[in-house]
């Protein structure tokens, strides 16, 4: 078991990483480094505020978090990226979100559109030519949307791009064109792409199919984005229940999916930070309630089905869940019974994304490994502290930039799924909690360290202390982490292995802890001559 | 299909890229800075081109890549990032320690149009850089050019920061390879000690991008170009350049700044690069060849006619940078391949020119195409149209690669998917046998695949 006094005070090691910064950083990256002082209670940590510069951290732009995040796992949609190529080039494929259209379906995934602004563009301007370039795309492909994303120089320049896919949409008559500012100077961080993202969807798309899918239990699963697969395996279970699926923002997704998401009548969470949005706009305008959701960890995944079945509140569903729960749960604690005793006590941290740092510490205790230290990427105070802090939280110049949509409930459609008195109900006897998340640092043990947007350096040294039995975070750690002699599992990519999410997924991921955290390599760093052998021993024992 | 959307019909596109075969300008820059040792590259614009730059090179190493960025902000670029850059220059040079930062720019703070040359004269004033510490420069806006630009203007900050000439000349040549891999500067390097020639080589990759696992993670590995070795290079008596899109404007600087001649060679990919290579360095060198070289040179002679039946005629499809595809085509010609489609997002007149130079006789019908528009898509139109038997290029051509079934080599920038790359040179001769054993597994696998039972080969 993990030891607290193997960690006496990590304020004190604090204190130390701290001395390396100019005194102004130290002071900023004091309040971004907070000690759970208390189970249960979360400290107030500094997030969603600009990162400072020349500090190396793991942090992308608004771009990366609208077009590379929310809107890469789109198959159907051409998303044409207006700038010059590298943008575009980065976020070509390699974000691993599978998708499955049906049979001859679109499916625009493995192409990389862009205008490739050229020095003309910027000094000119590059209206005409993204006027060309969604017209090019449209005459060739004929695709039901062509979306476009602005980078840092079109926001300069002055593109008008929603205007220009306003023109082409009306013009077209067939094909929805939207555009997103998601400069990459916007904000402070992948995030405000995702709320650009959320807006421009919810604006552009949601609401534009009325059909009513068939279905009893009809559900939209928010902030999945397919990984390696995940979506695929949630989608396996929620089939398994009887529940359906109406659309996923954004794993293996198509745009017809979105028009008809409102027609849901349970909207569930996943990535709380980068689809809230999407969710409180859709309970205000068509009222549909949205609960907090988490299919990472079998125990979670149990749980969030629960609380799907408790939302409709019919025993049919209800038992149907349980009876998936009883008929999946063996294999998932044979393999736990196997492979616990090989990771039991061991140490993991977690510095990734928005959501993901709280989530996959849910897999860790279930095979007995303790989080020591996580935090997030790009997340905001309310996903470590929980939303009850959001009132508390002052806007700073950078995210009052980002556009906040102003959504009234539909004149015609408006439809609040159940009656205030319902919900209430649903809330006090079943303890379900909507619109609401806690937040990731509550649930984690007294003593742990929270830090947001970890840089380089104090990664190095948090290691130093803890000396975990894995890392994770992203491509850019992994392999100075490894050089450390520590195992990094990536937690965007998943190493390219997965899914993670789920029953089957949880069955993965233990696996693939139990792998990179035993495997014999490590064994092999430190050839044998390091320990006085071959002509060392001879020149010892000669004197 | 996973490319279901490639359309036969070939029309002319003017705006829209697909499938882009080059990438924007501070990648390379970044990488050439890796090239230094103890420096710390850093990108001065927005955070997420540094991310983007990172994690591909990153995914191409699989070795940490360390870069820092001045993290502008909607603030910033509506005033400038000034002092964002001087606040990045203290805090690396506080906190990471480098010797050098490589300062490359955006298409953000070009846009904006920051001065970097005067915002380091700032920093300097202010006292930021530390005595005997560096800060160089290199503008690369992606709005022009390729990522190979970016390369070859990086380049031009070195010689810019640290060439010089003092009085006394050196008995050493400068050698300056393109964007190359790490196994492949030390192939070159190899090349030049057999050859026994004094040479000061940058950038220098090898030993950054392909550190040993130690157990220890070093901001700053072993290998790169010291900057005694950066400051001597005005004496030298000699530069070899080798590949004009990445090398040419830093030789020239040099020429120009401390009248140091220059040959422009090739990348010396294939027999005859090479040739040129090493009679070059053998005459600026003052050095005869020694008989290993020849040795090594007769090996590659003679799996090419051992094995000349299986590649006699193939056609090939490449893309790729101008400085490796050129001398690679002119490879494949001598292996009697032909080279049918030939495809790179680096803009520059002279491609098409010395491809056509190159094959005016062996396939005169040969489609060449460069520049914005040159696409991975347009290549896969020109396959449908008329297929090929094998595929040149980056990781991205797995594609096409799986949807025609056609054997594909890994070469160029990014390979996501495979390993060796780093490992393995494609330059020298030891490089041309490399290339060879890879194509002829992979025509031989593919005759293994496709055989019918009774015509089955044992031995090929
Ligand atoms: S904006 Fe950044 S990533 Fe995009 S092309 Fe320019 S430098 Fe490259
Ligand atoms: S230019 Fe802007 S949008 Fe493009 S990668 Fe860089 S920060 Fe992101």
């Amino acid at each position: 078991m993990v030891d607290k006094k193997d960690f006496p005070n990590p304020e004190a090691f604090k204190k130390q990483i701290l001395e390396k910064y100019p005194t102004k950083v130290a002071r900023k990256r004091a309040k971004a480094m907070v000690v759970v002082d208390e189970e249960g209670s979360a400290p107030i940590v500094q997030a969603n505020v600009r990162t400072v510069p020349g500090i190396i951290t793991q942090r992308g732009c608004s771009y990366a978090g609208c077009k590379g995040v929310v809107l890469g796992p789109t198959r159907d949609i051409i998303n044409i990226t207006h700038g010059p190529i590298g943008c575009g080039f980065y976020s070509w494929l390699t974000r691993r979100n599978q998708t499955k259209p049906d049979e001859g379906g679109e499916n625009y995934m493995a192409y990389c559109f862009s205008t490739d602004m050229q020095e003309e563009n910027i000094v000119f301007g590059g209206e005409k030519k993204l006027r060309e370039a969604i017209q090019e795309a449209y005459d060739m492909f004929h695709p039901k949307a062509i979306s476009v994303f602005a980078t840092c120089p079109v926001g300069l320049i002055g593109d008008d791009i929603h205007a220009i896919a306003a023109q082409a949409k009306e013009k077209f008559g067939d094909c929805n064109v939207f555009a997103f500012s998601c400069e990459g100077y916007k904000g402070v961080s992948q995030s405000a792409g995702h709320h650009i993202a959320n807006n421009q969807i919810f604006k552009h798309v949601v609401g534009n199919d009325d059909t009513v899918q068939e279905g009893k239990y009809k559900i939209n699963l928010l902030g999945e984005y397919n990984i390696g697969g995940d979506a695929f395996e949630i989608e396996r279970i929620l089939d398994l229940c009887g529940i359906s699926l109406i659309s996923t923002f954004s794993g293996n997704s198509s745009i017809d999916h979105f028009a008809n998401s409102h027609t849901a009548d349970l909207n569930t969470v996943m990535c709380h930070r980068s689809i809230n949005y999407m969710a409180d706009m859709m309970e205000t305008k068509f009222g549909i309630p949205w609960i907090k959701v988490n299919f990472i960890g079998a125990e979670a995944t149990a749980k969030s089905l629960r609380k799907i079945a408790a939302y409709f509140e019919d025993k049919k569903l209800i038992d149907r869940v349980e009876e998936v729960i009883k008929a999946e749960l063996p294999a998932v604690e044979e393999v736990i019974s196997t492979i616990k005793p090989k990771t039991e006590g061991k140490v993991a941290m977690l510095f990734v994304g928005g959501s993901r740092a709280h989530h996959y510490q849910e897999l860790f205790t279930e095979i007995g490994m303790e989080t020591v230290s996580a935090g997030y990427e790009f997340g905001h105070r309310d996903d470590y502290e929980g939303r009850e802090v959001l009132p508390s939280i002052k806007l700073d110049a950078d995210t009052r930039n980002i556009e906040e949509l102003k959504v009234d409930k539909d004149p015609e459609r408006y439809n609040p799924r159940k009656t205030p008195e319902q919900l209430e109900k649903l809330s006090k006897q079943k303890g379900l909690d909507f619109a609401g998340y806690h937040g990731m640092s509550k649930e984690m043990k007294k003593g742990s360290m929270v830090i947001d947007d970890i840089s380089q350096w104090e990664t190095e040294k948090w290691i130093e202390y803890y000396k975990p039995a894995v890392f994770c975070a992203g491509i850019k750690e992994k392999y100075a982490v490894q050089k450390m002699g520590v195992p990094l599992k990536q937690l965007h990519s998943y190493d390219y292995g997965g899914p993670y999410a789920g029953f089957k997924g949880a069955i993965n991921f233990y696996k693939d802890i139990e792998r990179i955290t035993t495997t014999r390599v490590w064994s092999l760093i430190s050839p044998p001559w390091d320990y006085s052998n071959g002509i060392k021993a001879d020149l010892v024992s000669n004197g | 299909m996973l490319l279901r959307h490639t359309l036969p019909e070939v029309k002319e596109r003017k705006a829209l890229t697909i499938n882009p075969a080059k990438t924007c300008q501070p990648i390379g820059a970044m990488y050439a800075a890796l090239g230094i040792h103890g420096c710390l590259p850093h990108s001065h614009g927005s955070q997420g081109c540094c991310a983007y730059h990172r994690s591909a090179l990153t995914r191409h190493y699989k070795e940490p890549v360390m870069a820092a960025t001045s993290s502008f902000t909607e603030g910033s670029s509506v005033f400038g990032g000034q002092s964002n850059l001087i606040q990045a220059i203290n805090n690396i040079f506080t906190i990471y320690e480098p010797d050098i930062i490589a300062v490359h720019t955006t298409c953000l703070s070009e846009t904006i149009g920051d001065d970097v040359d005067q915002i380091v004269a700032k920093a300097k004033d202010d006292g930021k850089i530390p005595e005997g510490k560096y800060v160089i420069h290199a503008s690369t806006p992606s709005y022009q050019g390729s990522h190979v630009t970016g390369y070859a203007n990086m380049l031009k900050g070195i010689v810019k920061g640290f060439a010089q000439k003092s009085d006394i000349p050196r008995e050493q040549l400068n050698i300056i390879p393109a964007w190359v891999e790490p196994a492949d500067m030390r192939e070159i390097k190899r090349i030049a000690n057999m050859l026994g020639v004094k040479f000061v080589m940058f950038p220098d990759t090898s030993d950054v991008l392909d550190a040993p696992q130690t157990g220890k993670h070093v901001m700053y590995p072993e290998g790169g170009t010291t900057i005694a070795e950066l400051e001597s290079c005005g004496d030298s008596s000699y530069t070899l350049a080798l590949g004009e899109w990445c090398t040419q404007a830093a030789a020239q600087d040099l020429d120009r700044k401390c009248k140091v001649g220059y040959d422009m060679l090739d990348v010396p990919i294939g027999i005859k690069a090479t040739d040129r290579f090493i009679m070059s360095l053998s005459r600026h060198g003052k050095v005869e060849v020694p008989a290993l070289i020849t040795a090594e040179r007769g090996r590659v002679v003679d799996i090419v006619t051992d094995m000349e039946q299986y590649l006699h005629g193939k056609t090939v499809a490449l893309w790729g940078d101008p400085d490796t595809l050129i001398p690679l085509v002119e490879f494949l010609v001598d292996l009697e391949m032909k080279p049918k489609y030939i495809v790179s997002g680096t803009p520059g007149k002279k491609f098409k020119q010395k491809l056509e130079e190159l094959l005016k006789d062996a396939v005169p019908d040969a489609k060449i195409a460069n520049g914005p528009q040159a696409d991975m898509y347009l290549m896969h139109q020109w396959i449908k149209n008329e297929k090929v038997d094998l595929l040149i290029g980056n990781t991205y051509g797995k594609y096409i690669a799986r949807d025609e079934d056609i054997p594909f080599l890994r070469m160029g920038f990014p390979i996501l998917d495979r390993i060796g790359h780093s490992y393995f040179p494609t330059v020298g001769y030891t490089g041309a046998m490399r290339i060879l054993e890879k194509i002829l597994g992979l025509f031989m696998d593919r005759q293994d695949r496709d055989a019918p039972e009774e015509s089955f080969e044992l031995v090929m």
